[in-house]
């Protein structure tokens, strides 16, 4: 069987070889809770804490500011519901919820419940053509009646399109009203320059399977003064903010993760960024009309992400003919059922519904190399030109 | 051959995709959703549409190590298949939706779409022939007469039959079962699947009812007597008997029965059995499986999904087609399909657009 070409390291990349030695060698170690009082706890406890404080050191936080989580959805969980409940609490006017346009599902989703079952009013915060927030209608949507803003929730980097968020004018602007803020930096960590205390947020989430981390990690960063209701209860594990076993071995992994990207992250964006230049040059050439999706400014997006869309094309008819060729990319969305969808974050863009369903990511990571892009170059053309021909599946006879 | 797979999350499309790969050929398998709005769980034995199914679907796929996809044919099969089936039932008529998916989605939007993808045919679970006779490729019925498909294939015309595998058309059912479970597909014991799929609950009329509306007329007898009136004339078939709602019995005391429905004036009209007697019928649209078969021939006729077929003697000239049959027919009624067959083999169909009832023989 060939080799694959991924081209998918925004989904998952592959763990790092550091991180299966961490995991593995803890996972034999002498057992033992982090929690519990005698020795073989206090073994685990150890493991814990000094991977807390690698986290905190390589990301500009406090290691009491570390709050280990299963992952990236339940980082973001606790921070949209665990602050809006806190906030209703101490005031009950503060149910607005203020998130952008373009969140990942887990902070929008998890905003929408809030406003199903918690009467919180979302409000969706526009974005301009290339994904980036109008911090202007930030301002004004704050200053409408301040004391009802619940808070703020703004990704650090998109993970479809890669464009970053100004987080310190966002800060800026909610600090004025006394506003908390929190930011989704999955994408963000080793990519771009992160540091949790300069940037003002009050909680930011990052998650391990993103970094060669092992799936299943992540953690929260919640400033000490920052109160959250918890939405796991249980042993108050992790300033009962999350309670539940910790995980040694997976959270020591996570801190190899993030001390190997972030020291590596100057070099490894620099050599993304040029991958990602062959990439798309290399992709304007095969399909002249292809739409390359976000901003062209490389300060103000993420090096590994190129999001284009193919006009004329079903974005998983493109798929289904790349992966034929073992060429591994994403079409960006996908629900449970797997029937594709029109990204909501092309959509808040203003893009073309159509043109939107005919989108792919293609997304470098530690793994990559030129031979993927060239495998990928050589293949779109004759692709794109059967996609065409399939046309749109589920397009109505009216065109729509 | 490169062979794309239509995978209901049911049996037997997942055995007639197993076979495909055993063959030799490259398979990719795909779940067409049909529901814009899902449930998540299969209740009873009805439809294909639920979120489990796709994942059934999925499952069988990964067990074979094949591609699996979702394809989103939801605004598709509601423009052709399902408003086709509720503008049907406004006009009075009766129809089959499965034919309409056939003819519409599985065998010309996927088919296409296949096709233009680089596949060479498209697979499903369908019980049916395909054999290769001196005209072409041609239709048959399958070996399993329980199970026996080929009427609401007999919409295929020879390009669509040139482009479509059915490898369970050879099996029995039974046989298909303990293979796929031989194979280690978890779906080997779930119930067949059944009625429309895309009324999940089985109740027809009430579904119409919430597409149609309420729209009150009157039943009339043959002479145009009123006897009872109805909330929408879209609730009856022609050739039904119970749930009529006439207070008042036939002077002779005999059952009546449904013997036309009229959308123009919102009729339901009434009468004996004997009236439900049909000796021809003109078929509109008529779809050949192979060559036309012009002028006059002596054919089985079925006009319904597990309907007994009957002799007939099909005219067509190439612009008409009337149908005869032998012996008078009953529960023949507009809209339906009539499937034309010679032996096993499928000539073709068409939707019922008339019926005629046989001129009452003069007696002494």
């Amino acid at each position: 069987m060939p080799d694959l070409v991924y081209l998918d390291h925004a989904a998952t990349t592959p763990v790092l070889p550091e991180v299966v030695e961490v995991v593995a060698a803890q996972m034999r170690a002498e057992i033992g809770n982090p929690s519990s009082q005698h020795r073989a706890g206090r073994r685990a406890r150890k493991v814990v804490e000094e991977s807390r404080e690698a986290i905190a050191a390589a990301l500009g936080a406090n290691p009491s500011e570390v709050v280990f989580t299963s992952g990236g959805t339940e980082a973001d969980n606790l921070a949209v519901k665990g602050l809006y409940w806190a906030r209703r609490a101490a005031d009950p006017r503060r149910t607005r919820v203020l998130i952008s346009a373009v969140e990942h599902h887990a902070v929008l989703d998890a905003a929408e419940w809030l406003g199903k079952s918690e009467g919180a009013d979302v409000e969706l915060l526009p974005v301009d053509r290339n994904g980036r927030l109008n911090v202007d209608a930030l301002h004004d949507t704050l200053a409408r009646d301040p004391e009802s803003v619940a808070l703020v929730s703004v990704m650090w980097a998109n993970n479809e399109v890669g464009t970053l968020q100004p987080i310190r004018a966002i800060v800026a602007a909610a600090a004025q009203q006394g506003v908390p803020v929190h930011a989704d930096a999955v994408q963000a960590v080793g990519a771009v320059p992160v540091d949790f205390a300069a940037s003002g947020l009050d909680t930011m989430t990052i998650s391990g399977h993103k970094i060669g981390g092992p799936v299943g990690s992540g953690a929260l960063l919640a400033r000490r003064e920052t109160e959250l209701v918890p939405v796991l209860h249980g042993g108050g594990q992790e300033r009962d903010v999350r309670s539940g076993t910790l995980d040694a071995a997976s959270i020591a992994g996570l801190a190899v993760a993030v001390d190997h990207v972030t020291a590596g992250r100057e070099e490894s964006a620099a050599r993304l960024a040029s991958l990602r230049e062959d990439l798309v040059d290399g992709v304007r050439r095969a399909v002249p009309d292809a739409v390359v999706n976000g901003t062209d400014d490389p300060a103000q997006r993420l090096p590994n992400i190129a999001h284009v869309s193919f006009p004329g094309c079903e974005g998983d008819s493109l798929l289904l003919l790349l992966d034929a060729q073992d060429i591994q990319c994403s079409t960006g969305s996908a629900c449970a059922a797997g029937v594709p969808e029109p990204s909501h974050v092309l959509l808040a863009m203003g893009a073309d519904p159509l043109l939107a369903r005919g989108s792919l990511r293609f997304s470098l990571g530690h793994t990559s190399t030129a031979s993927d892009v060239d495998a990928l170059v050589a293949a779109l053309g004759p692709a794109v030109e059967r996609a065409k021909a399939a046309g749109y599946v589920n397009a109505s006879k009216d065109g729509k | 051959m490169k062979v794309l797979a239509a995978m209901s999350g049911g049996v037997d499309s997942a055995v007639a995709a197993a076979r495909c790969v055993d063959a030799g050929h490259d398979v990719t398998g795909v779940h067409l959703a049909l529901s814009s709005n899902p449930q998540s769980f299969r209740s009873g034995a009805r439809g294909c549409c639920t979120l489990e199914d796709s994942r059934d679907a999925r499952r069988a796929a990964d067990v074979m190590g094949i591609p699996f996809y979702v394809w989103d044919l939801a605004e598709r099969f509601r423009e052709d298949v399902v408003d086709d089936f509720v503008a049907e039932y406004a006009a009075g008529r009766t129809p089959n939706p499965c034919l309409r998916c056939n003819e519409k989605i599985k065998f010309a939007a996927v088919l296409d779409r296949a096709l233009a993808l680089g596949f060479d045919a498209v697979c499903t679970g369908h019980y049916a022939q395909i054999v290769n006779g001196p005209d072409g490729r041609e239709l048959h019925r399958a070996v399993d007469p329980d199970k026996d498909q080929s009427y609401v294939l007999g919409v295929l015309d020879a390009r669509q039959l040139a482009g479509a595998m059915f490898p369970l058309g050879d099996s029995l059912k039974s046989d298909v079962r303990a293979e796929a479970d031989r194979r280690g597909l978890s779906v080997a014991d779930k119930p067949d699947s059944h009625d429309i799929c895309f009324i999940t609950n089985g109740d027809t009329a009430g579904f119409l009812h919430d597409k149609i509306g309420t729209a009150p007329g009157e039943v009339v007898d043959e002479s145009g007597a009123v006897l009872g009136s109805h909330d929408g004339a879209y609730a009856f078939t022609v050739g039904q008997r119970k749930g009529l709602k006439i207070g008042r019995p036939a002077p002779d005391g005999k059952p009546r029965y449904v013997l036309n429905i009229s959308p123009v004036d919102n009729r339901v009209t009434v009468g004996p059995a004997e009236a439900l007697d049909v000796d021809e019928v003109t078929g509109a649209s008529p779809r050949w499986c192979g060559p036309e078969p012009v002028g006059e021939t002596s054919c089985l006729a079925q006009f319904r999904a597990h309907g007994t077929p009957v002799p007939a003697v099909a005219v067509w000239d190439g612009d008409a087609l009337t149908v005869r049959f032998v012996e008078p027919q009953r529960g023949v009624a507009p809209g339906q399909a009539i499937v034309l067959y010679d032996g096993t083999r499928v000539i073709g169909s068409a939707t019922i657009a008339t019926t005629s009832r046989p001129v009452p023989a003069t007696t002494e």
